[in-house]
């Protein structure tokens, strides 16, 4: 025992020890860790999709419990698809499982854009889009809801995977969050404005603009980016639905269909003229 | 070695020790004053601290154990290393545990988990404790540690979620209808949620178990 002692001890300082014992040192803990790693998964993603569709629910103002949330999210969210950023639609794909990250990185003429449909309880219906995009650390991620004028914002959610807590974390907050409720993404005349998050506070009854969070201002720039760019991919989409669900007034009636979308595509004129505030 | 260990009791005075010097006279964070940093950061609401405390302590002790175990084969000049790895796989372990069991719970932590790592106390313990000593004791002054921390994390965070929210565990406490917004006289005082209160709190903390053991007051 004395001796076995002793020798280690000699040995313990030598380079070939050292590397040794490093290497098995990191294999094992790395085989351990991605043991582990692989093992959880499955709970983890699980917990993950309950945890997104919940998200999803609550932008319509529909809180649901853990359990429930499977079954919950089948009844209301009626109809999942995906749009392509030139507005066709593809009923095929469930939008639940798209991966926006992925989509993102695609060419812009392959991406599969999620939509949700949501039929509320009392029949009215909502369109969930989700954006995605980046903060201060990491990326941040959300669900607008908006209102069958697919104009006015119903509800969204936001969610993050590294901000600071107490700042740029704050974006997950009703407080944050309800303000958002009843602004607009596009102006009167129709054009996309998206809502933008004003530093130092957006003027009272500005339909475009919310408050920033304090202390988190690069989560705040990086959520209204994320917003305008992740809502405009839509564009295209929300024009064609908008004039699908509402009557187009009398002088765009003449155009054809193709016309006008060419139209609206070279921005000549306002996308939609009888935008409902 | 293992004959030592035979002769003395698994559990005896100078366990308990171990156990009950951290909590008071040796405590990690008013007396070595290790892993403020955490301390700080966690401590706005209960909860959090919490579970951060029992993370802390399980993370504290297994790699105390495990390093205990080593100390005898690692190699002098990687040593600091070799004890970062032991911690950062600890923590990743934890973090993925929270994930998959305690999901609401590891997101309420977020950052903070990953930040275990850079706990002083863990670090500290390993080098001052567990290098030198056997295995049980090491295990036993690592939950010592733990609770040592745990225990200031929730003093603190006690105190700062009832003035900063007026709730307890996320329960109301305070009665809504005392508040100036509801026609009351009280306000939540919401300097208490920043960290630089968190530390007068840890101060306040040392102040008084300075004054009660004249031993801690340095010459």
């Amino acid at each position: 025992m004395e001796e076995k002692t002793q020798k280690k001890k000699i040995n313990r300082n030598g380079n070939a020890y050292t590397f040794i014992y490093a290497t098995v040192l990191v294999v094992v803990v790395a085989t351990l860790l991605a043991l582990c790693a692989t093992g959880l998964k499955e709970r983890q993603r699980q917990n993950i999709e309950a945890e997104t569709k919940q998200q999803i629910l609550s932008t319509v103002g529909i809180s649901s419990e853990a359990d429930a949330v499977h079954t919950d999210f089948e009844r209301y969210i009626s109809r999942r698809y995906a749009v392509k950023r030139n507005g066709i639609v593809d009923n095929q794909i469930d939008a639940f499982y798209i991966n926006l990250k992925n989509e993102l990185t695609k060419p812009e003429a392959d991406q599969q854009l999620p939509v949700f449909v949501a039929n509320m309880p009392n029949g009215a219906t909502k369109y969930i889009l989700p954006v995605r995009g980046n903060g201060l650390w990491g990326d941040i991620w959300g669900y607008v809801a908006l209102n069958d004028d697919l104009n006015t914002i119903f509800g969204v959610v936001f969610d993050h995977e590294s901000e600071t807590p107490g700042l740029g974390a704050e974006i997950v907050t009703e407080a944050f969050r309800s303000q958002f409720v009843g602004k607009s993404i596009f102006d009167a005349q129709g054009q996309f404005t998206s809502v933008a998050v004003v530093k130092g506070g957006a003027a009272p009854g500005d339909a475009h603009a919310v408050d920033a969070i304090s202390g988190g201002t690069i989560t705040s720039n990086g959520l209204q980016d994320m917003l305008h760019r992740g809502l405009e991919f839509y564009r295209t989409y929300l024009g064609n639905l908008q004039r699908e669900l509402m009557p187009p007034p009398p002088d765009t009636t003449t155009m054809s269909a193709d016309t006008l979308l060419q139209v609206i595509d070279m921005e000549h004129i306002p996308s939609q003229p009888n935008s409902i505030n | 070695m293992s004959d030592k260990k035979e002769k003395t009791p698994w559990f005896g005075p100078a366990q308990r020790k171990l156990i009950t010097e951290p909590l008071g006279v040796k405590n990690p964070v008013t007396v070595l004053v290790l892993g403020i940093c955490s301390a700080l950061a966690v401590t706005a609401k209960l909860q959090p601290a919490v579970v951060m405390a029992i993370s802390v302590t399980v993370v504290t002790a297994v790699s105390n154990l495990i390093l205990s175990l080593l100390r005898r084969t690692i190699p002098t000049r990687i040593r600091i290393i070799v004890q970062l790895i032991i911690v950062a796989a600890l923590v990743t372990l934890v973090s993925e545990v929270l994930k998959a069991f305690a999901y609401d719970v590891s997101k309420q932590l977020s950052v903070f988990v990953g930040l275990i790592i850079t706990n002083c106390i863990i670090m500290g313990r390993i080098e001052a404790f567990a290098l030198g000593n056997g295995p049980w004791a090491s295990f036993v002054d690592g939950i010592g540690n733990g609770l040592g921390y745990g225990m200031i994390l929730v003093i603190v965070a006690f105190f700062r979620e009832l003035l900063g929210c007026g709730t307890l565990w996320g329960y109301r406490v305070i009665p809504e209808s005392l508040y100036t917004a509801n026609g009351g006289f009280y306000e939540n005082n919401g300097l208490v949620i920043m960290p630089p209160m968190a530390l007068i709190f840890v101060g306040a903390i040392i102040w008084i178990q300075r004054k009660r053991n004249k031993n801690l007051i340095e010459e």
